[in-house]
């Protein structure tokens, strides 16, 4: 049997001024897609920055296809997985295309130039994102959710297998949601597994295979999206009386007044 | 395509550069006469101005103009601040405090030099020493470190030209300023410009990468913290390099980087070289103007660098503001 594309042995992330909380033991599989819930200030950004081994987590082991995360150049890690931040740095003002071929930068050496199927890979995650158009203007022409857009063609133009996303909808208007999500679900369906930060429950509901709760105080639990997305445990979680119906046969939920 | 473009222009310009520094100066020599000089024939005269006098200091000027506008440009994707120079860290106060002192203890050029390197170095030590503090650096805290820094050796150099010998004086100021007059060897600073540039070039995509901040760096395959240091020390190094040959000549490594940004845009790989050419073409072109203004009197090549600096600054920002 082969290594899952990341377990977690164990792992209790570092949020300041925080007791230690349940250790997290999950497996993250190719075709799984996992969204991450909790209220503000739980550590869903820090958990998927100690993920990305961007932060040091206070115990534990986090294995990237049996490897300890600890052990890999950070070049080995960008080659099987990819970030996207909830906040964009433009730096330099680069062009749109320029800007997605970033992605490729954990592919190439040193002194290798990108090749024109580099540039072929950057047009073809533009194309998907729908921003090929603007593929020559300057990023700091774009507005917020066409600036989201372009960091997820970076992250398609990487092309890792394991993708951590923070918020992948914010800024976005609604149909933009619904086409981020599709992409995400196209990668999963190829075989790579997405791990989402959201507030959506209900894009969860509809597009995760899984859930991972976490609570503010450390506590955590973990399952099959169907199991997980219980009214009770969504209450007690956000500390928020909650309503439930169903469209299209999956689950709806929405925040109850007053209580 | 664009890059060859640009190199193609940027290297018969500094070409001519350095040929309009031969002919130059407070003698005047007919076109005729410098290629007899630079084709083996020529007056013994001509011959000693030539290539004894104007040919090494033209090409320290260019070697110097190419170091610090190289570790401009360094300068400003690490600390992602455009306003960054080369001595935004206080770099070169430490430097003209020691080469002060030498010259204060009445030392020779090689050691006014020597201890010029030595004080660039110990500033530096000093700032990454003191940045670096319990955690990790951040820009602004290096930059804020850096300022102060430079405040302290801003205050230890108005001492030491307060209690030295009117007689001294000039030399200090001079050196102050930035000024090639004793810039006879060009060999070594030229080594320097080359190997940095032949080194950083295949750093050029990571620090593109890096310009977007250190966790999207890191999360696209970046050892941030390793290129980090490599880019501050090589950048402290070449400038301390161009500060013990000229002094410290200001604005060039702050202005050549940006002018090229407006020019040729923002990827590193051709920024770099392309500000090693620049720069060292500016200030060929700068010093020979301080060699031949008010001939035979000489000024401090810091002076032209900065009246040429300032305007053309603010003209840039001003036009930044308005697009």
């Amino acid at each position: 049997m082969s290594a899952p594309l990341m377990a977690l042995d164990g792992l209790c992330v570092d949020v300041p001024e925080r007791a230690d909380g349940d250790p997290l033991d999950c497996r993250f599989e190719g075709g799984q897609s996992w969204a991450v819930l909790g209220p503000n200030g739980a550590g869903k950004t820090t958990l998927l920055m100690t993920l990305a081994g961007l932060r040091t987590p206070r115990r534990g082991r986090i294995l990237l296809e049996g490897t300890d995360l600890n052990r890999l150049p950070r070049r080995r890690i960008a080659q099987r997985l990819g970030v996207l931040f909830q906040h964009h740095h433009d730096g330099f003002p680069a062009t749109v295309l320029e800007t997605a071929l970033m992605g490729r930068h954990p592919h190439l050496r040193a002194w290798e130039l990108e090749h024109a199927d580099d540039v072929r890979a950057a047009e073809a995650a533009l194309a998907r994102v729908d921003l090929l158009a603007l593929a020559e203007r300057s990023v700091q022409t774009l507005s917020g959710g066409e600036r989201q857009r372009l960091a997820f063609a970076t992250l398609l133009t990487q092309d890792p297998t394991l993708l951590l996303l923070d918020e992948p909808t914010n800024h976005l208007d609604l149909h933009h949601q619904i086409a981020m999500l599709e992409l995400i679900g196209q990668e999963v369906a190829a075989g790579r597994c997405a791990v989402m930060a959201t507030h959506d429950i209900n894009l969860a509901a509809r597009y995760c295979s899984h859930v991972l709760l976490l609570y503010p105080d450390g506590r955590a639990c973990w399952g099959s999206t169907d199991i997980m997305l219980s009214v009770p445990a969504l209450e007690q979680l956000y500390r928020q009386p909650l309503a439930t119906g169903t469209v299209d046969d999956l689950p709806v939920f929405l925040p109850r007044t007053g209580g | 395509m664009h890059a060859l473009r640009c190199l193609l222009v940027l290297t018969p310009l500094a070409l001519l550069a350095l040929g309009v520094a031969l002919i130059f100066g407070s003698v005047p020599l007919s076109l005729a006469d410098t290629i007899a000089v630079i084709t083996g024939g020529g007056e013994p005269l001509h011959r000693t101005m030539l290539l004894e006098l104007r040919l090494p200091r033209a090409l320290s000027a260019f070697a110097v103009g190419g170091l610090l506008s190289v570790a401009g440009a360094l300068m400003q994707v690490l600390l992602r601040n455009p306003l960054a120079d080369p001595y935004v860290l206080g770099l070169s106060g430490g430097a003209a405090v020691g080469a002060l002192l030498a010259m204060l203890a009445g030392l020779g050029v090689a050691l006014v030099s020597g201890a010029a390197f030595i004080g660039a170095l110990v500033s530096t030590a000093i700032v990454f020493g003191t940045a670096h503090g319990t955690g990790s650096w951040t820009p602004t805290r290096l930059l804020l470190t850096g300022v102060v820094v430079a405040a302290g050796w801003s205050a230890l150099i108005s001492f030491l030209l307060a209690i030295s010998p009117a007689t001294e004086l000039p030399g200090m100021l001079f050196w102050l300023m930035g000024d090639l007059a004793n810039a006879t060897q060009p060999l070594a600073p030229l080594l320097v410009l080359l190997v940095v540039v032949a080194v950083a070039i295949p750093f050029g995509r990571s620090l593109n990468v890096l310009a977007r901040g250190p966790q999207q760096a890191a999360s696209l395959g970046v050892a941030v913290r390793r290129l980090e240091w490599t880019v501050y020390l090589s950048a402290a190094l070449i400038t301390a390099t161009a500060v013990t040959v000229a002094g410290s000549v200001g604005f060039v490594g702050l202005i050549v980087p940006h002018m090229l940004r407006l020019l040729i845009g923002y990827d590193q790989r051709l920024l770099l070289p392309a500000s090693a050419l620049a720069g060292g073409t500016l200030l060929v072109l700068a010093d020979t103007m301080a060699r031949t203004i008010i001939a035979p009197e000489q000024l401090p090549v810091g002076v032209i660098t900065a009246l040429l600096g300032v305007p053309i600054f603010l003209w840039l920002l001003h036009r930044s503001q308005a697009s």
